[in-house]
């Protein structure tokens, strides 16, 4: 194992984000709290609360949700398409790395910042609603799950993407909309029967129902079906890097 | 001697069909400088990216010290420090954290004082701390050299590493590239630029279209395809040469005052005694005298050619 490998891609990546803090940070939490504001407070004092939590409350996992799955997936995206973009990668190419390594250094530094949005994301929700986290452990889980496995998918399509484009294809056209849809404002149970079941085969809704369930103890499907999803998208996600890997996909002529 | 490179038959077509590579076969000599010579599209690069591990080759084999590149990649690779031809550094970064990132890939521990000393040597020292889009193309090419060096490899790839560079610098790099190999790194530099090949290399190989057309030592290589010329200056200029002097063939420059005997050096019998001794018998008076070596680029014109 190269571990110096590793701590060098993590470090540089995270030097990076920390460089344009602004850009890494600032703008997520920021977006973030302004939903809080406008559907938490404005809306959310006219609307009662939903199965026994104030909707202020109820919509902070789905938020969270929402900025970590953009966030983890533009991080690991751009991480890799950068280099690729300006053939700086042809150094990490010649090195003695393992695809393994690549990834534990470009993965690893997308999962932690977004991770940590995540975190300071709650942190600032806790100044506009009142929150209580019944499951700590459950909620650490799924959020460490999610910046990871998404991290993953973005640097699938980090790799994949030959242009600007595509790199921004996927998370403008299937992401937001799945995780708009996902239940991030809404109970699933609101919702009339049959759209209650298309619902379910939009898979950001059992990770939002999961994370939630971790804070509230309410959700629209279990919280072992959730958590079963999660493994199965990251399960799936590993396949596709080892796929990637063993054929050289879009990195080796 | 056990070669540090060795290469067989190594082919390589790209995905759009154009073989780039055509069973190629190389030996490279530990400590030695090899120039790759050969005109662009020639096949240098892909040639370099395959021992890199940047290109798959399509069929044949390369070693590194005896490791073979693909199964023992990281054995080869950690011996390798390449400087690649275009100029591809991250803009924000600094000298000294890209230096840094390169030796971490490397699989090397952290050691500020060998990339002090190495930045002292490629004169960057003092822009260490300078964003690299703020330095210029000279600067970012020895940032490149940096890089490759900051794992200390026993094998270095330049590609190009003179084009569009100025004379100086040109100059400076070639005075780096002995350096290097008086500290016992094996060098393998491709170039178009015969000047080049024949101002630094111990041993140069003609490529083109893919082929490796011969690979030998510089002075061997002059020595066997080397025409010599004698060019005689006269006293004064004549019109036309003497009947006697037809058996040399010589050449009469336009205005009549030079000589040109082109021949063979290596054959036993070269033909000068006779033609100094006709010309001294035609009552040609000589100025002044001197021989001349066929360059490199003559060479390689008439191999493609041949070709
Ligand atoms: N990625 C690629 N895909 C297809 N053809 C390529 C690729 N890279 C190089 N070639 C072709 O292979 C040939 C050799 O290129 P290259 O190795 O770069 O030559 P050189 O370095 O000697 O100028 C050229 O004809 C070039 O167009
Ligand atoms: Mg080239």
């Amino acid at each position: 194992m190269n571990t110096y490998a590793v701590r060098v891609i993590y470090k540089y990546e995270m030097l990076r984000a920390w460089e344009t803090l602004l850009q890494s940070f600032a703008s997520p939490v920021l977006s973030t709290s302004l939903y809080f504001v406008v559907f938490g407070s404005a809306i959310g004092s006219r609307i009662e609360q939903i199965e026994g939590v104030s909707y202020g409350a109820f919509i902070v996992p789905g938020l969270m949700m929402l900025a970590l799955l953009t966030q983890s997936i533009s991080n690991a995206s751009f991480g890799i398409f950068f280099p690729k973009f300006t053939g700086t990668i042809y150094e990490v190419m010649s090195a003695p790395v393992s695809f393994l390594e690549i990834l534990l250094g470009y993965v690893g530094a997308a999962a932690t910042k977004s991770l940590i949005i995540g975190l300071i994301i709650l942190a600032t929700a806790g100044f506009f609603v009142p929150l209580e986290v019944a499951h700590p452990v459950w909620m650490a889980g799924f959020l460490v799950l999610t910046c990871i496995s998404f991290s993953l998918f973005g640097f699938i399509i980090g790799l994949w993407a030959d242009n600007f484009e595509k790199l921004q294809l996927i998370p403008l056209l299937v992401i937001t909309p799945l995780v708009f849809l996902g239940g991030s404002f809404y109970s699933v149970s609101m919702l009339p029967p049959a759209w209650q079941t298309v619902t379910l085969f939009n898979p950001v809704v059992y990770l939002i129902s999961g994370f939630r369930w971790s804070f509230f103890e309410v959700s629209d499907v279990s919280v072992g079906l959730s958590l079963s999803m999660v493994l199965v998208f990251l399960g799936a996600c590993l396949l596709v890097v080892w796929w990637m890997f063993r054929t050289g996909y879009r990195l080796r002529q | 001697m056990q070669s540090i490179v060795s290469i067989s038959n190594l082919s390589k077509t790209y995905a759009g069909g154009h073989q780039a590579l055509k069973d190629v076969n190389l030996d490279i000599a530990p400590g030695e400088i090899l120039a790759l010579l050969g005109p662009n599209g020639a096949g240098k690069t892909t040639l370099i990216s395959i021992i890199c591990g940047i290109v798959k080759a399509s069929s044949g084999s390369v070693t590194v010290a005896g490791h073979d590149i693909v199964t023992d990649y990281r054995s080869t690779r950690s011996m390798i420090g390449l400087v690649p031809q275009e100029l591809t550094l991250g803009a924000f970064d600094t000298v000294w954290n890209t230096l840094s990132f390169s030796r971490g890939l490397f699989g090397k521990k952290p050691d500020p004082g060998y990339l002090e000393q190495l930045l002292r040597d490629l004169s960057l020292w003092g822009k260490k701390d300078s964003e690299l889009m703020t330095l210029s193309g000279g600067m970012k090419r020895r940032v490149l050299i940096g890089k490759a060096l900051s794992h200390e490899p026993a094998v270095l790839f330049l590609d190009e590493p003179t084009a569009g560079v100025d004379v100086e610098l040109r100059k400076d790099m070639w005075a780096l590239v002995r350096r290097l190999r008086e500290s016992g790194v094996t060098i393998i530099l491709t170039t178009h630029y015969i000047e080049e090949a024949e101002a630094i290399a111990d041993r140069v190989g003609v490529i083109n279209n893919g082929e490796l057309l011969l690979v030998d030592d510089k002075q061997a290589l002059m020595h066997k395809l080397g025409k010599r010329q004698l060019i005689m200056e006269l006293e004064e200029a004549v019109g036309a040469l003497p009947d006697s002097l037809s058996p040399w063939s010589l050449d009469l420059s336009a205005d009549g005052g030079r000589l040109t005997y082109t021949y063979d050096p290596h054959t036993a019998h070269t033909g000068i005694s006779g033609l100094l001794q006709a010309i001294r018998e035609a009552d040609l008076v000589l100025k002044d005298l001197k021989t001349t070596q066929s360059s490199l680029e003559e060479i390689f014109v008439n191999l493609v050619k041949g070709n």
